[in-house]
């Protein structure tokens, strides 16, 4: 379809109709418990209570939201943190009865005027890292939550069977009911669940519901995503957005949850009651109109999603290909978004929310599935992403077909692209060196380039394979590692320099070996390595401008603060700074966008009637972001070791990839580390390889110092007390648990600076308990 | 449903023109029950040195594909309609209308259209306002991608 009026009746899609017995499903349904709740309007994007569902004790509750709290904890992602707090224990682990698996909303959250406004925040203790994960995903679900009549939605405990968790918002009743026909994978679960509660037959009626699930991969792995579903009126189908990281889907199936349902009753372009909407026109409408002038030219989202940072990737040697060894690749232009682009159906407003006139959410319609239970069905794929893209690439497969065939398995299966992907390249880099084989991947050849062999994989996961390899690789690196180290199959400081994980969660896909602020970006952070705390490659790398530890330390004091305050309201980053204003060069901080910096000001002024600067929206940030990280420590992590990177992340693990870049290695040995030529010369290439090596990792230490510094904590990476306090965290329990563990640390000796300083260097404070003054 | 072929769009004939402004008011009874047309009003007469300019809509549709709830269609007439009580007031339609012609009063939250009623051409005491039948496809030369859809 290149142009034309496309009227709703008329689009076809393609894919294969499936005939089910619905009222057969819906009659298999028994209520095991239930709730009545009063409609209630929202004000100024606050519903002002949350619910709470146990299914242990089969309780529904609902909690107040407090002025307190929204001043303290803002919304979305801060109210998860704070119902966490309140919730489980330091002990709890992901799989506790105890655990919360939490949805959220945000105050601004469900604005149809300014693109990027309907996300949802989901919180968990995650089954990959042990602490809290927390990732920000689209679809309808978090708006109709809201307008529905709940800012959060907080489950607790696990049901014996399989269940529904029904939120009818038309109504006013939640019901908790058994689901035992149902399909599990969530292409289908989430359209049978849509037309099972949808009130009539209509597409219209079809809209109003939105699915939260995860499928059979999500059972058997630490992979397992949140599909959130958003019903298109023009494809007919169930699309989804995935709440990828950290394995909240596995959480989700641990508890017997099928699936949550969300049916909102009506809602409008003022269902947030703003405290001013003409505001919001206002600069929803100047940011309608700077996409349709300038998106083609700048991200060109519109008409490929995020799949265009492939090729700058590429160009930039940021691609990560072959588990991250080299940073682009011949076969490349091969996955470009051009490619991508003769797939996707064009001309639809692909929002994932509505009014988001990015529209990135890209589908593929009609795809046939060439593998796997739904071999030779047609489907939606929704996607592929950029990091979709990436994990292809990672694995060397260079097929824009087996690409969708992954991303359509990975989310219909539940299981998370980017820690599969990751994961898989390097089982797969293992296996080129033959500390993995045939034999001991249950007979995968999982070679780099072996699509046959990852969807193969993908497969066994969904069947619950409980043969060792399947078992221990579904959970992912840091598992795997152990496995191959205490099976002795290689050498243990080549297996943890090459597996690409930290804190336990898979990485996700830039190369960040020539840019040591973005390696803080991904282990200076609360959950993992995501791109979503900071984003600094470009900044650092190739335009240079925070050159001093000094420099990167504020950016990755910012940036992080700034990406935080999207989650604490309900919305999407892109619009921020994947669409400028024409003038955005000339500014001051261009790379900070200040104008839409103010629009967001504007925003969250205009939603709750408050009076804030850009300062304040940053104190929101700090707030909950030192509070994430103080449940961490609270959670027996969050010090400096915890901050630990792999050396793939850092610089060249292996003889090739430095051969591969032998110019930039080499000049780096002269000019950051002061070798003469004559000495560069003499020295063996393990010799260097050595040298490199000792420097970045000291570099790494020197940034912490300078980052743990900067944001008030102490040299071990803790929150101060003095530091919660004064953001006005003054929760007595908090406050003392962080005073213990800083006396902890100071017997063990572990307040100290982890760079080692030349003479005419020095660490970021000449006092090593700098934060006790304040 | 057949597709319609032809609509009737506005023109304007400004050597007619007092700028009187009686077609801006008739508009804005439409669509807000009130004479006080200016923002209110679908159909705008601008001041232009000398003359007059209108600027309307001119039914070509691109708003169609732009709403993610389908309150914008093209009715059987051949006009392109924004049905309210759907709007979910997203204001998509009026960023990305090429023309600026789908506008926004601050009365309410969802946009509104010129829908070639004919109102102002009643109202018009110099006939510088008619209601003229056009073929869609020579309105439609404005390539979708072009607008970066």
């Amino acid at each position: 379809m290149a142009e034309g009026q496309l009227s709703i009746e008329e689009y076809v899609t393609g894919n294969t109709k499936h005939i089910w017995d619905l009222k057969k499903i819906l009659k298999a349904h028994k209520v095991l418990f239930d709730h009545t709740f009063k409609k209630n309007i929202v004000k100024k994007g606050y519903a002002n209570r949350t619910i709470y569902i146990n299914l242990s004790s089969k309780e529904i509750i609902e909690k107040k939201v407090t002025d307190k709290m929204k001043q303290k904890f803002t919304g979305g992602r801060g109210f998860g943190l704070k119902l966490l707090w309140d919730s489980i224990k330091s002990t709890t682990k992901w799989d506790s009865a105890e655990n919360e698996l939490i949805i959220t909303t945000g105050p601004l959250c469900g604005t149809t005027q300014y693109p990027g406004s309907g996300k949802s925040l989901c919180l968990t203790v995650s089954p990959s890292t042990g602490i809290i994960c927390d990732s920000n995903v689209g679809g309808f679900f978090g708006p109709y939550l809201k307008f529905a009549g709940f800012d959060a939605l907080e489950i607790q405990g696990k049901a014996k069977n399989d269940v529904v968790i029904f939120i009818d918002g038309e109504k006013g009743r939640i019901s908790v009911e058994t689901a035992p026909l149902e399909e599990t994978n969530s292409h289908i679960l989430n359209e049978q669940l849509t037309k099972i509660y949808a009130s009539e037959d209509t597409d219209k009626s079809r809209q109003k519901i939105s699915v939260v699930s995860a499928g059979k991969g999500a059972e058997n792995s630490f992979w397992g995503c949140l599909n959130f579903s958003f019903y298109d009126i023009r494809r007919k189908v169930c699309r989804m957005k995935q709440a990828g990281r950290g394995g909240l889907g596995t959480v989700l199936r641990d508890k017997k949850i099928k699936a949550i349902v969300v049916k909102v009753d009506k809602f409008d372009g003022v269902s947030n009651n703003p405290a001013d909407p003409e505001i919001l026109v206002k600069i929803g409408t100047k940011l309608h109109r700077e996409i349709r002038d300038l998106d083609r030219y700048q991200c060109n989202m519109r008409a490929v999603g995020t799949s265009h940072l492939v090729e700058i990737m590429n160009e930039y040697d940021l691609l990560p290909t072959e588990n991250y060894r080299f940073g682009s690749f011949p076969k490349a232009s091969n996955i470009y978004s051009t490619k991508f682009y003769k797939h996707f159906t064009k001309i639809i407003p692909d929002g994932c929310w509505h009014g988001c006139t990015m529209a990135c959410s890209k589908t593929v319609d009609g795809f046939t599935v060439k593998t796997g239970p739904y071999k030779g069905q047609k489907v939606t794929v929704d996607g592929p992403e950029y990091e979709t893209v990436g994990c292809g690439s990672n694995m060397s497969l260079w097929d824009p077909l087996w690409i969708l065939e992954f991303n359509f398995y990975c989310d219909t299966y539940g299981l998370d692209t980017i820690s599969a992907g990751t994961a898989i390249a390097f089982y797969m880099e293992m296996y080129e060196y033959g500390i993995l084989n045939k034999e001991r991947c249950s007979g995968l050849e999982l070679c780099f380039g072996n699509g046959e062999a990852v969807l193969e994989f993908l497969h066994c996961i969904a069947q619950g394979d409980k043969s060792d390899f399947i078992k221990t690789a579904s959970k992912g690196i840091k598992r795997v590692k152990d496995w191959l180290i205490k099976n002795k199959w290689g050498d243990s400081q080549l297996i943890n320099d090459c597996g690409m994980e930290s804190k336990g969660l898979e990485y996700s896909e830039y190369v960040t070996k020539e840019s040591l602020a973005m390696q803080g970006g991904y282990g200076l952070t609360l959950k993992g390595p995501q791109h979503d705390e900071a984003w600094l490659i470009f900044m650092d790398m190739v335009n240079n401008a925070i050159p001093t530890f000094a420099d990167k330390a504020e950016a990755l004091h910012y940036y992080p603060m700034w990406r935080t305050w999207f989650g604490l309201n309900g919305l999407c980053k892109l619009p921020w700074n994947d669409i400028e204003p024409a003038n955005n060069s000339e500014t001051d901080e261009p790379a900070k966008v200040p104008e839409h910096v103010q629009n967001y000001v504007d925003y969250q002024n205009a939603i709750t009637g408050w009076n804030i600067d850009k300062n304040g929206l940053i104190l929101q940030s700090e707030r909950c972001y030192n509070w994430q990280r103080a449940m961490n420590v609270w959670m027996g992590r969050g010090r400096r070791k915890d901050d630990w990177i792999p050396y793939r992340s850092m610089g060249p693990v292996t003889e090739m990839e430095y051969l591969s870049r032998i110019d930039r290695y080499d000049k780096d040995l002269v000019e950051k580390i002061g070798l003469s030529k004559k000495e560069l010369e003499k020295l063996s290439l393990q010799e260097k390889m050595k040298i490199l090596y000792d420097y970045r990792q000291n570099q790494y230490q020197k940034l912490a110092d300078a980052v743990y510094f900067r944001r008030g904590w102490t040299p071990n990476g803790v929150p101060t007390p003095q530091k919660m306090e004064k953001l006005g965290m003054d929760d007595p329990k908090m406050l003392k648990m962080l005073q213990e563990k800083i006396d902890g640390d100071e017997k063990a000796g572990l307040n100290v600076w982890g760079g080692r300083y030349e003479k005419n260097e020095h660490p970021p404070s000449k006092n090593p308990k700098y934060w006790e003054k304040w | 449903m057949e597709k319609p072929k032809t609509v009737k769009i506005l023109k304007f004939h400004p050597e007619k023109c007092d700028g009187g402004l009686g077609c801006e008011k008739a508009c804005s009874q439409v669509h807000f029950k009130s004479d006080e047309g200016g923002e209110k009003s679908a159909i705008r007469i601008l001041k232009d040195d000398k003359t007059f300019k209108m600027h309307v809509c001119d039914h070509r549709g691109l708003c169609i594909d732009m709403c993610p709830v389908g309150a914008i269609t093209r009715k059987k007439n051949g006009i392109v309609l924004l049905d309210k009580n759907t709007c979910i007031g997203c204001q998509a339609c009026v960023g990305f209308c090429p023309i600026g012609a789908m506008r926004k009063s601050d009365s309410r939250i969802e946009p509104f259209k010129c829908i070639s009623c004919g109102a102002c051409v009643r109202a018009c005491p110099n006939g510088a306002l008619e209601l003229v039948e056009i073929k869609i496809n020579d309105i439609r030369e404005i390539v979708y991608h072009k607008q970066g859809v």
